[in-house]
């Protein structure tokens, strides 16, 4: 199976990444673009068949070590 | 005081804490390869500036995870005293050690440059050898220092006195011109809840000498030594 993982920062987090992303954009001709959030996307292999037990330690990797949940919020995605 | 250095593939400034380490203390620090679950007792464990794990994932995400890390833990749980500098810091944020995290700077650029450091107050091991209020002149060199924590956590922070130091004008001014990557309420460093976890993006370990530009940082480490041994 496979899972996907995006890692973003949460509402009311400053992120400069996404912000020079942003004026980028505008100066590059694309002034309709607004605000950015830059985050990650993971994509993992699995040895596991059953979603609801992939799912737990999916959510149990994100706590440990995929996010930072000071500031980061993630969602996991199971694909096949 | 015998104290610890941990050393993770990345590490760079272990060399310049062990020096300044023996300087005051006149004993070599026992230097601790990151894939060791144990190692001997020590007064204080340090873990030192660099790049662990080359910054993968997130500065600190990886190193916290190693088990040296996991032995640190149960030991900073038992009142040993961490002292984390720069990755060092944000390596022990990761581990749970200290609240809060070490975001981008806020100007994105690498900065590496000496600052002004207001010393919040003296009550600790750490800080003991200077004034509350005292300014210190230390260097910084990182593009991860800015210090995030969310409002609740912030207050928690000030009302316990958990701050250590802040960025400041020379003169002493806590506003943005002393501000070198955006850091929350300026701050530089940051205690856990019974003060014997610091954590602090500058290096003091490079302000001991007088040809290397000050010996501001000399107090921590004298501090240290005088609260130990």
């Amino acid at each position: 199976m496979k899972a996907r993982v995006h890692v973003t920062l949460k509402n009311g987090v400053l992120d400069p990444q996404g912000k020079a992303i942003g004026h980028s954009l505008n100066r590059l001709g694309f002034p309709e673009v607004g605000d950015v959030r830059q985050g990650k996307y993971i994509e993992l292999e699995l040895a596991e068949t059953d979603k609801a037990k992939a799912k737990a330690r999916l959510e149990d990797m994100c706590k440990k070590l995929l996010a930072n949940t000071v500031i980061e919020n993630y969602s996991i995605e199971l694909v096949g | 005081m015998k104290a610890a250095v941990l050393v993770f593939p990345g590490s760079n400034r272990e060399g310049d804490v062990a020096q300044a380490i023996e300087l005051v203390t006149g004993r070599r620090p026992t230097m601790v390869w990151h894939g060791d679950g144990d190692f001997e007792k020590v007064d204080l464990i340090v873990v030192p500036g660099g790049f662990s794990y080359g910054d993968y994932l997130r500065c600190g995400a990886m190193a916290a995870q190693s088990p040296v890390m996991a032995e640190v833990k149960k030991r900073a749980a038992q009142g040993v005293p961490v002292l984390g500098i720069c990755n060092g810091f944000q390596i022990v944020t990761e581990a749970g050690l200290l609240p809060g995290t070490l975001m981008r700077n806020s100007h994105l650029k690498f900065v590496c440059a000496d600052v002004h450091l207001k010393v919040e107050t003296s009550q600790s091991l750490f800080t003991n050898r200077y004034q509350a209020g005292q300014v210190i002149k230390v260097p910084v060199a990182h593009a991860e220092g800015n210090y995030f924590a969310d409002a609740d956590t912030m207050k928690k922070l000030e009302d316990r006195g958990q701050i250590a130091f802040r960025y400041c004008s020379p003169e002493g001014a806590v506003d943005g011109s002393g501000n070198p990557n955006g850091s929350s309420s300026n701050i530089a460093g940051v205690f856990n809840e019974t003060k014997t976890v610091l954590g602090l993006m500058p290096h003091p370990e490079n302000a001991v000498e007088p040809m290397f530009g000050g010996t501001d940082g000399k107090g921590l480490f004298e501090g240290m030594v005088e609260a130990l041994s």
